[in-house]
């Protein structure tokens, strides 16, 4: 399967997803209720089983949080980039996809520690990394005047 | 009479223990909450971030060739190619050409880090299994390597020999030599390694059967490197997505399909001996050339998002940068193998015993510095 295959078959399965062709890899932007769902069938499609989640990051762009997932197929070899987004500051939340792809357990967990993004459905979501009191480093706004230098 | 022999072995009770977060066998300061029945273990939770130093936040506020510097201190045992993931991305993102000669060393470094890597995981390996004999043969050889490096890069452990369009300086001019007498060298020392442990009755004992990955845990946990391809996972980098000068040389994938710890432990052995195949097929040829290009003095990377992945000791490290266009970063994120392959420890230690969790937890390989990043 090649890519535009690729995104027709994307496509089929889940219509609301805008399928962009970056320079590397496929994009999928995906609006947040949907993500589970996609994802469950990503990985669970024998065509395409995109079985291993490699890379998942948390941003901050600014206005909106957001979360990228980096998704590959271990049978035939082909990347796809999902990509949610909520213009919600307060209380951002998402799907956790931590029992489709059992890594993003600790991968959310470090999001939730340093974007303060939460998931719901994830076992076992606390602070990693910093205390608990500490607020959350990687979000633009963040303000801690003893260790960052602005000039 | 049961009940009396159950409560005197603690057998019906759950114990919680704390292993580290200064422990000699953590490797650094990694803290196991360990939840025993028995001598049984019944769960194991990693508590982190002992060094986190918001690496990732850091790099928001530095240049590119900055960046280098900080990404030794994650894996300090791979710097080169944690190095060398960073330039190649930066590299990538500006489509620079690179010389051929970079390639090479570049290929030639990151293998010889590789060797040194393992050697000193055999050593504390062995260590944690209670023979200390091993941690001298392991580091003398290792001293070796480090020899090498610090002739041509300055730095023994943390080298920081790349920059964004090729390497600092030239090699030394007793590189190549230095480099084919070790190989010769360690050729004929290995079978020490194996009469040492690979062979021995009590670390047979002690890792055959225990901490077993499946591949189907193996890909969902994402665990890479020696340790997933000893469950069978093809997952090495240099094969799939091959960087620098791996698609001019032929090496074997080291896999295995049983997937615990005894094969894990000798994934890494052999993965040391292709690593050495490599060397010899490069080191007599390194082309003649410049050993950098010239780049600008401030880099900017145009708008958009870069992903590359290596390959290191431990597994694969993936550098995912975002750029808005500015000298700095708008996002950085390390992909950094040993937190990965952390995420697995509960679910393979599970119903062994604390003794085995040592040997689990070593043949994991953990840097914990790459942990916390």
């Amino acid at each position: 399967m090649d890519k535009g295959q690729l995104a027709e078959f994307i496509k089929l399965l889940d219509s609301e997803v805008d399928i962009r062709e970056e320079k590397q890899f496929t994009e999928l932007n995906v609006p947040g209720p949907n993500l589970y769902a996609l994802g469950k069938k990503l990985k669970e499609n024998q065509e395409i089983s995109f079985d291993f989640l490699f890379c998942l990051t948390g941003v901050d762009y600014g206005q909106d949080l957001g979360v990228v997932y980096h998704i590959r197929s271990t049978k035939h070899q082909q990347t796809v980039v999902l990509k949610v987004r909520t213009s919600d500051r307060k209380n951002p939340q998402f799907d956790s996809v931590a029992d489709i792809w059992r890594t993003a357990e600790f991968h959310e967990r470090e999001v939730f520690d340093l974007l303060g993004i939460r998931f719901i459905n994830h076992p076992d979501l606390r602070r990693f990394f910093l205390p608990p009191s500490y607020g959350f480093p990687l979000r633009k706004d963040f303000v801690d005047d003893l260790n960052i230098v602005t000039k | 009479m049961e009940e009396t022999m159950k409560e005197i072995t603690g057998e019906d009770q759950k114990y919680v223990i704390n292993m580290g977060p200064q422990h000699p066998s953590t490797h650094g300061v990694l803290r196991l909450v360990v939840s025993l029945k028995g001598e049984i273990v019944r769960n194991v939770e990693p508590h982190i971030g002992y060094v986190h130093r918001g690496m990732e936040k850091m790099c928001e506020s530095i240049t590119y060739p900055q960046i280098i510097h900080l990404t030794d201190r994650m894996d300090y045992l791979s710097a080169h190619i944690n190095n060398e993931a960073v330039c190649l991305n930066v590299e990538k993102a500006l489509e620079i050409d690179i010389p051929d000669r970079v390639r090479v060393i570049r290929t030639i470094m990151s293998e010889l880090t590789r060797i040194q890597s393992h050697q000193l995981w055999w050593a504390s390996f062995g260590m944690d299994l209670g023979g200390l004999t091993c941690f001298f043969y392991g580091l003398r050889d290792r001293e070796k390597i480090m020899d090498i490096f610090e002739e041509t890069c300055g730095g023994r452990l943390i080298v920081s020999y790349n920059c964004p369009g090729g390497l600092m300086y030239d090699i030394h001019p007793n590189f190549q030599k230095r480099t084919k007498d070790f190989i010769k060298y360690f050729r004929k020392i290995l079978p020490e390694y194996d009469q040492l442990l690979t062979g021995n009755v009590i670390f047979k004992e002690r890792t055959r059967g225990i901490g077993r990955l499946s591949l189907e845990d193996a890909i969902s946990y994402g665990v890479t490197g020696p340790s997933g391809r000893a469950s069978g996972f093809s997952c090495d980098v240099r094969k799939h997505d091959p960087y620098s000068a791996y698609d001019r040389v032929n090496f074997r994938e080291v896999l295995f399909n049983d997937g615990d710890t005894y094969h894990r432990y000798l994934a890494r052995i052999e993965e040391m001996k292709e690593s050495m195949n490599i060397i010899d097929q490069l080191i007599d040829n390194i082309p003649e050339g410049p050993f950098a290009v010239k780049m600008k003095p401030v880099i900017k990377l145009p708008e958009g998002e870069y992903y590359q992945r290596v390959e290191t000791a431990r597994g694969e490290l993936g550098v995912f940068i975002i750029s808005d266009g500015n000298k700095n970063p708008y996002r950085v994120k390390f992909r950094s193998p040993s937190f990965v392959n952390l995420s697995v420890l509960n679910l393979i230690s599970k119903d062994f015993k604390i003794a085995d969790l040592v040997a689990i937890a070593g043949s994991l390989d953990f840097v914990i510095p790459d942990i916390d990043r």
